[in-house]
């Protein structure tokens, strides 16, 4: 902090006032803070706010966003191959819409006053993550399948309490990436319906890929909630609605019947419903594997990010040249007209 | 707030005639030009507009949110009174 | 092919369909390529926007002529017709853009010629025409910003330019069925690189336009070497389940 000098002569705490007086009006500002985050207020990027909820939030939309742009590459790697013009069309509107959410992400992010280069030398240097299902490969078609119909629908169930987040910015990022992707989950399982009623080795294809992606996908919730260091105080300022573990019971509760009418079998042996709490019981989650792939074991976790730093890597001279000739023609605006 | 030199826009849409434009969200661009067409690409590939602003967010100027409420004082002007402001090396604890 | 005797005429249309469908088809998939690749977040969706208009314009065209996926998964190297230009790889950014730029310029030429004819093409064209100018806009706003831009950026851009101007020739063969004046469609394309090559502060290529190989190129079947495994890919898992429905 003591790097800033000049700027700060016009701050409360160097111009004289006391330091009694700056932590009562910090007391102040906090309980207003408060009041308007009890109120179902939206808090705007120009608000006062506390520093540990705009970290918090920081944290939280950057590994948002990052996820969007790293869960690019699992599904992108089967655009080349898509089996019909249909579900190529499809696929690449998908990964699109992923690359918009990302832009959505980082610029409410920017509103916090961190920049996405911040954000993405973090990622890209292992500081911050991203969301572990994408370091699981997608080994076949039904893959795609399978990421659209589980993948995508933890997410949602994942996405749409936070459309209702304290922050206004995030909020409003969330409604649009909510509204886009109401298709997502859609073709995903439209997709594995036609492997799973289709040749006998497409619908072994669909079963394959929900074996590998049905547990992954319900430790997307995170740990459980004994578990989770940041669930309280996030639902204490609202950014989260509802705690892992609700959200992840929830999300079994919808998608078992989904599966039924998929024709495919979820790999749990102790699923079945539960009259007495009106949700489906399932088994323990392997936590091992969510602790170990979280700290860089899963099978793509290197190839993932060494993809994205080679991308960025390589992008770097479109982005300086870019950005040197609108230093050249700032005074002009237009091309092929003589500078002033 | 630059990515490699490539400044942040605000993006203003209007999403059909009689309406005016309204804030869609922002991106980042080399020069106006470009920023229109990222804007068109990201924010209208639904047909979701008709028609496009881009302003560099450093030219806008911007009031108090809310006048009535001295909770809304500018200081969430001064980017630099935030920790997450600053680079500080990695595995430096405590600050 | 029955023989009525529309036979010639049914071939002739069937095979300007394919071309502009393969072109479309083939350079639909190069820019698929990018996904996930792209220099920048914002270039994603640009990329992917031009990717799924050719992508739209091909399904059209080819289910003119037969079933979209039979044409597209089950036939061999040498029947595609498309230029040689749309299959190239896509190299960096520069070679991407410059690619783009030959090419959008071109169909951008011709659909604006087969919109206001009243060929079989028209309508098709006049809605692909607006799609175009864009691809057009997007290709000649990124050629002034790399070659007027750092050394290396105008380096990379004239290489590029360089690279693929043999392939551009074929752009302009007349192709039966499509009736344009491909000759004032070649001026037109001439002066435009000109134009815009120049404003970049690029230079215009000086080598010949069309490779040496008197047994043609794209539109005869043709086809450069990275075709091969670039279709390979793109139609393996399709040829793999044989009457499979996806």
């Amino acid at each position: 902090m003591t790097a800033v000098t000049a700027d700060t002569a016009g701050t409360t705490g160097v111009s004289g006032v006391s330091d009694a007086a700056v932590a009562a009006e910090q007391a102040a500002y906090e309980t207003v803070f408060d009041a308007a985050v009890a109120a179902e207020e939206r808090i705007e990027p120009r608000d006062w706010m506390p520093e540990a909820y705009r970290a918090s939030l920081v944290r939280q939309i950057a590994q948002h966003a990052h996820s969007e742009i790293i869960g690019m590459q699992p599904e992108a790697n089967w655009i080349t191959r898509a089996p019909s013009l249909r579900r190529k069309a499809i696929l690449m509107a998908k990964v699109q819409d992923e690359a918009g959410h990302g832009l959505y992400l980082y610029s409410a992010a920017e509103t916090l006053g961190t920049s996405r280069d911040e954000l993405l030398d973090k990622l890209h240097s292992g500081r911050q993550k991203y969301s572990s299902i994408f370091n699981y490969p997608t080994l076949t078609w039904a893959d795609v399948g399978a990421i659209g119909w589980l993948v995508d629908g933890a997410a949602i169930t994942n996405q749409v309490p936070i459309c209702r987040c304290s922050y206004g910015p995030y909020a409003r990022a969330m409604v649009r990436v909510c509204k886009e992707e109401s298709f997502h989950q859609r073709q995903g399982f439209e997709a594995l319906l036609a492997l799973s009623q289709g040749t006998e080795a497409q619908h072994a294809m669909a079963q394959d890929a929900v074996d590998r992606w049905w547990w992954p996908s319900l430790m997307m919730f995170g740990p459980p909630d004994d578990e989770s260091t940041h669930t309280a105080q996030a639902m204490a300022w609202k950014i989260k609605r509802h705690t892992n573990d609700e959200l992840r019971q929830r999300f079994v509760d919808i998608a078992v019947p989904q599966a039924e009418a998929l024709g495919l079998t979820l790999p749990d042996p102790d699923l079945r419903w539960n009259e007495e709490r009106g949700h489906y019981d399932f088994g323990a989650i392997d936590w091992t594997e969510f602790w170990d792939v979280l700290k860089g074991n899963g099978p793509c976790n290197d190839q993932r990010l060494s993809k994205r730093r080679q991308a960025h890597e390589d992008g770097a001279w479109v982005r300086e040249a870019a950005a040197a000739h609108a230093k050249k023609h700032q005074h002009t605006g237009k091309h092929g007209e003589a500078q002033a | 707030m630059t990515s490699d030199g490539w400044p942040l826009w605000e993006v203003f849409v209007r999403s059909r005639r009689g309406l005016s434009h309204t804030h869609a969200g922002s991106l980042h661009a080399p020069d106006a030009e470009m920023a229109l067409r990222n804007a068109r690409d990201l924010y209208t590939r639904r047909s979701e507009g008709v028609s496009i602003w881009v302003v560099p967010s450093t030219e806008i100027t911007a009031s108090s949110p809310d006048e009535k409420d001295p909770f809304f004082e500018p200081a969430a002007d001064k980017p630099y009174r935030h920790p997450t402001f600053y680079d500080i090396p990695e595995g430096v604890k405590h600050l | 092919m029955s023989s009525t005797p529309d036979t010639h005429e049914t071939a002739t249309f069937t095979g300007a369909a394919l071309a502009l469908g393969d072109d479309a088809l083939i350079l639909s998939h190069r820019l698929g390529e990018w996904a996930g690749s792209a220099p920048v977040l914002e270039e994603e969706v640009a990329l992917a926007n031009i990717a799924l208009d050719l992508l739209g314009q091909a399904r059209i065209l080819l289910s003119l002529v037969g079933d979209e996926d039979e044409l597209a998964y089950l036939r061999e190297e040498r029947s595609f017709r498309n230029v040689q230009l749309a299959e190239q790889p896509n190299g960096d950014f520069a070679h991407t853009i410059a690619r783009q730029l030959y090419f959008s310029t071109y169909q951008h030429l011709l659909y604006g010629r087969l919109a206001s004819g009243d060929g079989p093409f028209a309508g098709l064209a006049a809605k692909a025409v607006k799609e175009v100018a864009y691809h057009r806009d997007h290709a000649e706003h990124w050629t002034l910003r790399l070659g007027d831009g750092t050394t290396e950026s105008h380096e990379r851009m004239q290489r590029a330019c360089d690279a693929l101007w043999r392939y551009t020739g074929e752009l302009f063969q007349p192709v039966e069925g499509l009736d344009v004046d491909h000759a004032a469609m070649e001026s037109a394309w001439l002066a435009s690189m000109t134009d815009i090559l120049g404003k970049a502060t690029l230079t215009v290529p000086s080598g010949p336009r069309t490779g040496a190989w008197a047994a043609g190129a794209g539109r005869q079947g043709l086809h450069t070497e990275s075709f091969g495994r670039m279709i390979a890919e793109m139609q393996h898992l399709h040829r793999s389940h044989p009457g499979a429905t996806w």
